[in-house]
């Protein structure tokens, strides 16, 4: 029999590939009538960092490693002889409450392996953000991640006490998740992630008695995609990325760069995770979501530019378009102007009603000049240097040795 | 010059009276000296020159962010402050960043936003003994004076235990009232059971393969260390990347055992019944898998037809829509609703009616987090025509209702003209009727209220027919 210690090492060391941190949106609440504990709604607290950079907002851990799929991708696989544990549904819940209280978390990210049907593997989970809700007065935040295939009434009670619900699309095409999650079906994680949408819409809507409806996964739903593993470039994986926004209303699509992983399926690249192909996936997710950019624009050549961030090649490649008159642009070309961020942007639309907005007023609106300056024109500035060669090398960084290991 | 000593509790309602009272009086904010807490003794004291006096209106939003920046550590803040609301008064904008006054407040309200942000993120509670509620206590060392701002957070957050948070300075007390006093001795509570476990777990969701130790301290700044109880693993964890990255490359994955991945796969993918062949069933079951044409990619599901197998009367529509495409059942977005009125209201039974589209995936452009409308061309409904047919090879129905142009199409080869050919019937060339009608959504698009109310008559008219020529 593992300790809880033992158990909580396995089953956080197996969560650890799943990108997702946020705790933030959803449903106000708090504990101020001293019956419960918690509070949520407001922007989401980092409580810690780990050396990877990542953030530790959630107690993100596996109620079961224990998994009857066999994805290659995933540490977690029936092939793998990864050590295996499980928690009980006290246990989890004691470890949220108790690392809460101490003010280590947001709350609680529950993920499972699956185990026996995806039915029971679900209606534990359900069980136990169910006992942190109405047992522990719990009114932090809560995201639980659905198994495929899991039953409607069982969806319905995640949304009930969940504040966010993902499910994992794992691959950027329909092909990559057949040939490494053969057990996986991309059509039914897309029909599951519908189903969330359509019961998202209908919390929303007020019965015919004027009552509100219980809210359904206040804070939405995500998914993970993770990039590396197959042959799909990055035009695939932003073009998956629109479509599930636009079909699903996603809050969020996490790049999860692959990562070996231990006792590896021999099908995987075991070599470094490409960071920066993930970093600038994220760039350019948000210049899709944010700054009206279109798939086509941006990775028309297939894969994004490693060397300078998508927006700024977007901007190098189409010089024609440039200078921007900073006092006269529309918003939506404003917002292409590398440096230039949404909130920049908004504070020059407004600042230049009350007059002409000059060059040294960008810093303090928020503009990084440094890279805006060739593509601008404003009082106080004239663009130069737009046509020459060498305005790339001022975006890329400087060539590296090359490591000898 | 006059001196004003503001208290260490309660700083910044006491430097929003003295302001207004200074002001009230006229004097200017060059003859104001600030304290907080003791005021040394100064050579210069005595009282200074009065102006005209006046009272301040200051707008809120002003205010909140110079009430932030009242908490930051700059010994200057109260001056900068004072001298700023009088000069709002005489009519400086708000929110204007290039005035340096204004630009230095907001740079300083960020910096204390940001600080009080780091103690909601890095206070850490250790449990001390106590009779009645559970109760916690924890030293925190804030960069600025955030206390008092920052704490009330911690009231909402954590209303069913005791708490204290102590800090050099000043240390916050919650019993179910939230109080303010002057630390007098610096108090680490001692160690609690439970950071152990948190321990394991830092050190357990750390990826070893992306070791990024800047992005770690941008935003978890070693000064924040010495009070996090998991900081001390940070740098073996980082020492030890590397080795552990190296073993797991070098560690060959192993086949499992046959037997245990058969039974796996076997409870993997449970058996599910195969539908009879011949049947509705078995053909939906087929179409769901179709991928006749690129419609299917981007889609959710193919929405195949519903209704009974011995349905008298076929609907016929163009193809799903956004909400049909997600719940996988045709005409149950705004067009079907508009639909099973009419229908309802027409005597048409919608249990006893076959109801389908030409084409059985959504076709859209997507804008956003929307999903825009488009027309199916000639090759979509060309290749989904195998689907329609075979509904109407089983189901056989007596009269078909070709719902729009792209319906319409489908069934007679022509969509042309459809607003002449409405209200007429047509026939297939096995001879079945087709009653021509418009697309249900074409209602919900017209502008013209009159004109929607006439067609939507229109449209109701068209049903009845059916539902007369669909009697015996």
């Amino acid at each position: 029999m593992k300790s809880l210690t033992e158990k909580l090492a396995i089953l956080s060391d197996a969560a650890k590939y799943d990108a997702s941190c946020a705790s933030s949106g959803g449903a106000k609440r708090d504990s101020r009538d001293g019956k419960g504990v918690g509070s949520s709604g407001g922007s989401g607290i980092c409580h810690a960092y780990a050396p990877d950079g990542r953030c530790i907002s959630l107690l993100k851990i596996l109620m079961t490693n224990f998994c009857i799929y066999d994805c290659a991708y995933c540490v977690n696989r029936v092939s793998s002889k990864v050590e295996r544990a499980r928690f009980s549904v006290e246990e989890v819940v004691r470890l949220t409450i108790e690392f809460y209280r101490r003010n280590y978390i947001e709350g609680l990210f529950l993920s499972s392996g699956i185990i026996r049907s995806s039915d029971d593997t679900m209606a534990d989970m359900v069980r136990i953000a169910k006992t942190l809700r109405e047992r522990e007065g719990f009114r932090g935040y809560i995201h639980l991640k659905t198994i495929p295939d899991a039953s409607p009434e069982l969806i319905e009670e995640a949304g009930k006490y969940a504040d966010r619900l993902s499910i994992n699309i794992e691959m950027p095409t329909e092909a990559g998740l057949s040939q490494l999650a053969p057990e996986k079906s991309a059509k039914g994680i897309r029909r599951a992630m519908g189903e969330v949408r359509l019961r998202r819409e209908a919390s929303r809507e007020v019965t015919h008695t004027g009552k509100r409806r219980a809210a359904f996964a206040p804070a939405g739903q995500s998914t993970q995609v993770i990039v590396g593993a197959d042959a799909a470039d990055d035009r695939d994986v932003l073009t998956q990325s629109a479509n599930l926004y636009a079909n699903y209303g996603l809050s969020r699509v996490y790049y999860s760069a692959f990562s070996p992983i231990p006792d590896a399926s021999r099908m995987l690249p075991l070599k470094k995770p490409p960071l920066m192909r993930e970093h600038r996936l994220y760039q350019a997710d948000w210049l899709l979501r944010f700054y009206g950019f279109d798939v086509s624009e941006i990775a028309s050549q297939g894969m994004l530019d490693l060397e300078v961030d998508p927006k700024t090649a977007w901007a190098l490649a189409h010089r024609e378009q440039f200078p921007v008159d900073v006092n006269r642009a529309a918003r939506e070309m404003l917002l292409r102007v590398p440096g230039f961020g949404v909130k920049t942007v908004d504070r020059i639309v407004a600042a230049r009603r009350r007059g002409a907005v000059r060059f040294e007023h960008l810093v303090a609106m928020g503009a990084v000049t440094k890279h805006a300056k060739p593509f601008i024109t404003l009082p106080g500035w004239t663009a130069r240097g737009l046509d020459d060669d060498a305005l790339r090398a001022r975006y890329a960084p400087a060539p590296e040795q090359l490591s000898l290991f | 010059m006059r001196q004003v000593v503001l208290p260490i509790i309660g700083t910044v309602a006491a430097w929003r009276t003295e302001a207004r009272a200074l002001a009230a009086e006229g004097i200017a904010p060059e003859h104001v000296i600030w304290h907080r807490g003791t005021a040394p003794p100064d050579l210069f004291a005595g009282d200074a020159p009065k102006g005209q006096g006046r009272s301040l209106t200051i707008p809120r939003a002003a205010l909140a962010e110079i009430e932030a920046a009242l908490c930051h550590s700059d010994p200057e803040r109260f001056a900068r402050a004072y001298r700023l609301v009088l000069r709002l008064n005489d009519g400086l904008v708000w929110g204007d960043r290039s005035d340096a006054d204004i630009r230095r407040v907001m740079e300083q309200a960020k910096s204390v936003r940001r600080d009080i942000h780091k103690m909601h993120a890095f206070v850490r509670f250790r449990e001390v003994p106590s009779e009645g509620r559970r109760a916690f206590a924890a030293w925190f060392e804030p960069e600025h004076h955030t206390v008092e701002a920052g704490t009330p957070f911690f009231a909402k957050r954590f209303g069913d235990m005791d708490w204290v948070i102590a800090t050099p300075e000043i240390t916050a007390r919650f019993d179910g009232t939230l109080t303010f006093h002057e630390t007098t001795a610096a108090a680490r509570p001692p160690e609690d059971a439970t950071e152990e476990l948190w321990r394991t777990y830092y050190a357990n969701i750390f990826n070893p393969a992306r070791v990024m130790v800047r992005a770690m301290q941008s935003e978890m700044p070693k000064k924040y260390w010495k009070n996090l109880p998991e900081a001390d693993l940070i740098p073996g964890l980082i020492r030890d990347a590397d080795r552990r990255v190296a073993e797991m490359a070098a560690r060959e994955a192993e086949e499992a055992p046959a037997r245990r991945l058969a039974v796996a796969r076997r409870m993997a993918v449970p058996e599910r019944p195969v539908p009879t062949a011949g049947t509705l069933d078995a053909l939906r079951a087929e179409a769901a898998a179709c991928t006749r044409c690129p419609l299917h990619a981007p889609a959710t599901q193919t929405v195949f037809g519903i209704g009974p197998a011995d349905a008298e009367v076929m609907f016929v529509g163009e193809q799903p829509g956004d909400q049909e495409d997600l719940a996988g059942r045709p005409f149950v977005g705004p067009a079907g609703q508009i639909f099973d009125q009419e229908a309802e209201a027409a005597g048409l039974d919608r249990g006893r009616l076959y109801i389908t589209n030409a084409v059985k995936h959504f076709k859209f452009a997507p804008r956003g987090k929307r999903r825009l409308h488009q027309k199916p061309n000639g090759s979509e409904i060309h290749a989904c025509h195998t689907w329609l047919d075979q509904e109407l090879a089983l189901v056989k129905p007596k009269l078909i209702v070709a719902m729009g142009a792209t319906a319409l199409q489908a069934l007679t080869g022509s969509g042309e003209g459809i607003l002449k050919r409405r209200g007429q019937v047509e026939r297939m060339e096995d001879g079945t009727p087709v009653l021509v009608t418009v697309h249900p959504s074409y209602l919900l698009r017209l502008p013209d209220p009159e004109l929607a109310k006439a067609e939507r008559r229109r449209f109701r008219e068209d049903l009845e027919q059916a539902a007369r020529l669909s009697r015996p």
